[in-house]
């Protein structure tokens, strides 16, 4: 069919006011792209009342063919005129009834461009209020929620929490165990190489193990865990919402807060804590790592982390993580449940996820930066 | 011209990973005919039709369109094969970041020199043809679950293909619509000689519009009759066949 674009047209004017389109032969796809331009411009320029369309020598017409004819005889009725179309083939002529329109439909007017920045600003603000305190009453609602099954634990759904667990929790060891090894290794490094001025080398131990144990360890397992499972929490929440599987459940009278929040809220506080054990350990290694490079036995290192953390340190980072957990996978389903109808609607789900997550960890280690000052811890 | 067939399946099983869904399948579909693949749900027939386009692999066996083996070709010979054939997917399969007119204009736009004003005029046609002219604008998901198959009806007829492959396209569709649909396959049919096979189980759908039709069973995994829907329907002693036409329960057919 492609290389067989072989048609014939021509354009005559019959004196002021009326035209003659002769077309023949193939007017398929190819053929109609080559004629288009010139016979449009040429009927439309022309301005004639009257133009006559001769296609008894059109031996094949597709839809692009209609197209043409339909665009032709749009043209002459634009600016109230007469077109006649001659001799065509009844069998096109039939897909001339079907296919034929007399108007184009426009597109929709949106606000202009000085109206949309208002507009936006505006619908920014009443979403980012409304975000929050959509965010607080899920919270409630999840920590009510929580206590109940915490007073009746079969309520739980167990066996989805467990496949969440593992999904979010030991498929997450390797990368939260990696990120940790190489954030101890070039902490310690970098630390080193600043302190070895001073000869104070064997403090860098002190340094790494109590910013991995205080800050750093919750705040990279929290940013993984939210970057992996708060997206993937509200992914998978939304793509259920747009499948109607949400509504389903609603109609069916469960709960989805029960039934998809809870499970992902409490496998991912039991998770998070773990995770964050491995990362502090393996960034422990790295750090040891640095150290045996510079010649300070492993022994050393020991006797330094003994003296600089206590336990308060470690348990205190800890118990941040299960805030931090909670936050993650409270935000990402809330961000899955809020998704709306649309086709990018769960990639905008995940990215919000993602988004309030790590912006709500970082307040939340502010807060607990605050109250520990104010414990003495 | 019209009896040569522009798509012939020879010996082939299709199945998923190590299950059989269909085996031995043998059929020819003629220029311009209108030939509709009939079954109970679950019996293969979008498998069958996956694998008549291509995408999928079969176990054994080919599939020729146009003499050309679609399952071999590949490069420029498969593009050109693509370019010949129409699919309107079960779901729609709209995609749901383009409205209605982008979802159609996208092939012209890729794949012709057409310029741009031909290319919406055409687009706008083939919407009309399906009765959604006047929801060019709106983005699949606002749409109703008929609106998009019929949208995806006219996705498929944007390069006016020479077959067009129809899974279920008057499913969910209201009778007025569905008898519009019937209309389009045949008019295209009979003016453009433009080959169409469908999947469908709406009885008056496939006795207004199929020249032949193949029946496909799931215990069978086979095509177990073959013939015009009035030589199905009158004359046909399977009971499976008979139950499809007469619209019984299995145990109606006994008492
Ligand atoms: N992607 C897939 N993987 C495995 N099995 C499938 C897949 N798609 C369909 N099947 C199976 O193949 C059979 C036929 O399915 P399908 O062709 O969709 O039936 P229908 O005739 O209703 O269109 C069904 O039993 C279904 O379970
Ligand atoms: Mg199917």
């Amino acid at each position: 069919m492609d290389d067989e674009g072989k048609a014939s047209f021509d354009f005559r004017l019959e004196g002021d006011a009326a035209a003659r389109l002769v077309l023949g032969g193939r007017l398929d796809r190819n053929a109609v792209a080559a004629i288009w331009p010139e016979a449009t411009s040429k009927l439309r320029r022309s301005r004639v009342q009257q133009a006559v369309v001769q296609a008894g020598d059109v031996t094949y017409c597709d839809g692009a063919g209609i197209a043409l004819l339909v665009e032709l005889k749009r043209i002459q009725a634009a600016r109230g005129g007469h077109i006649q179309v001659e001799g065509l083939a009844d069998r096109f002529g039939q897909l001339m009834t079907l296919f034929e329109t007399d108007h184009l439909t426009k597109p929709p007017k949106g606000p202009g461009l000085a109206n949309r920045f208002v507009h936006d600003v505006g619908r920014q603000a009443i979403e980012a209020a409304r975000s929050c305190v959509e965010l607080t009453s899920f919270v409630g609602e999840i920590v009510a929620k929580l206590l109940k099954t915490a007073l009746r634990p079969h309520s739980l759904r167990w066996r989805d929490t467990f496949v969440i667990a593992e999904k979010a929790g030991a498929n997450a060891v390797a990368i939260t165990a990696l990120l940790g090894f190489l954030i101890g290794l070039i902490l310690a490094f970098q630390s080193a190489v600043a302190m070895r001025k001073f000869g104070a080398e064997v403090f860098v131990a002190d340094l790494v193990v109590i910013s991995l144990f205080r800050e750093l360890g919750p705040l990279i397992t929290a940013f993984i865990l939210a970057s992996r499972s708060g997206s993937a929490f509200a992914a998978e929440l939304g793509t259920m919402k747009v499948n109607e599987e949400v509504d389903a459940l609603v109609t069916m009278g469960l709960d989805p807060v029960s039934f998809l929040v809870l499970p992902r809220t409490v496998a991912a506080i039991c998770a998070i804590p773990l995770l964050t054990v491995f990362n502090e350990f393996f960034g422990l290694v790295g750090c040891a790592l640095v150290l045996r490079w510079m010649d300070i036995p492993l022994a050393t290192f020991f006797e330094r982390i003994k003296e600089a953390a206590t336990l308060t340190d470690f348990f205190g980072g800890l118990v941040k993580t299960f805030v931090f957990g909670a936050l993650i996978a409270g935000i990402g389903c809330l961000r899955g449940l809020q998704t709306r109808t649309g086709p990018s609607a769960v990639g905008d789900s995940a990215t919000r996820a993602v988004v309030s997550g790590i912006v709500a960890i970082v307040v939340a280690d502010g807060v607990f930066a605050v109250v520990y000052y104010f414990l003495g811890i | 011209m019209a009896d040569r067939p522009i798509i012939e399946v020879k010996d082939l099983t299709a199945g998923y990973g190590d299950t059989v869904i269909l085996e031995d399948v043998n059929f020819e579909v003629r220029t311009g005919e209108v030939f509709a693949i009939l079954g109970g749900s679950g019996c293969g027939k979008s498998t069958l039709l996956k694998h008549l386009i291509g995408l999928r692999r079969p176990v054994q066996g080919s599939v020729l369109i146009d003499g050309t083996d679609i399952i071999t070709a590949d490069g420029a010979e498969r593009l050109a094969l693509l370019k010949k054939i129409g699919v309107s997917y079960q779901s729609g399969a709209l995609f749901g970041s383009m409205d209605l007119l982008e979802n159609v204009t996208l092939a012209l736009e890729e794949l012709t020199d057409l310029p741009a004003d031909a290319i919406e005029a055409i687009a706008q046609m083939k919407l009309k043809a399906v009765g959604l002219q006047d929801a060019a604008y709106k983005m699949p998901s606002e749409l109703s679950g008929g609106m998009r198959k019929r949208a995806a009806i006219a996705r498929a007829l944007a390069l006016d293909p020479e077959i067009l492959f129809l899974d279920e396209p008057s499913a969910g569709l209201d009778p007025v619509t569905a008898v519009q649909l019937d209309r389009l396959i045949l008019e295209l049919s009979e003016s453009l000689e433009i080959t169409s096979v469908l999947v469908t189980h709406e009885l008056p759908s496939i006795f207004a519009v199929a020249d032949r039709v193949i029946m496909l069973d799931k215990e069978a995994r086979a095509v177990i009759a073959a013939g015009t829907p009035q030589e199905l329907r009158d004359h046909s002693d399977i009971p499976a066949v008979r139950q499809f036409f007469n619209r019984q329960a299995p145990d109606d057919a006994k008492g």
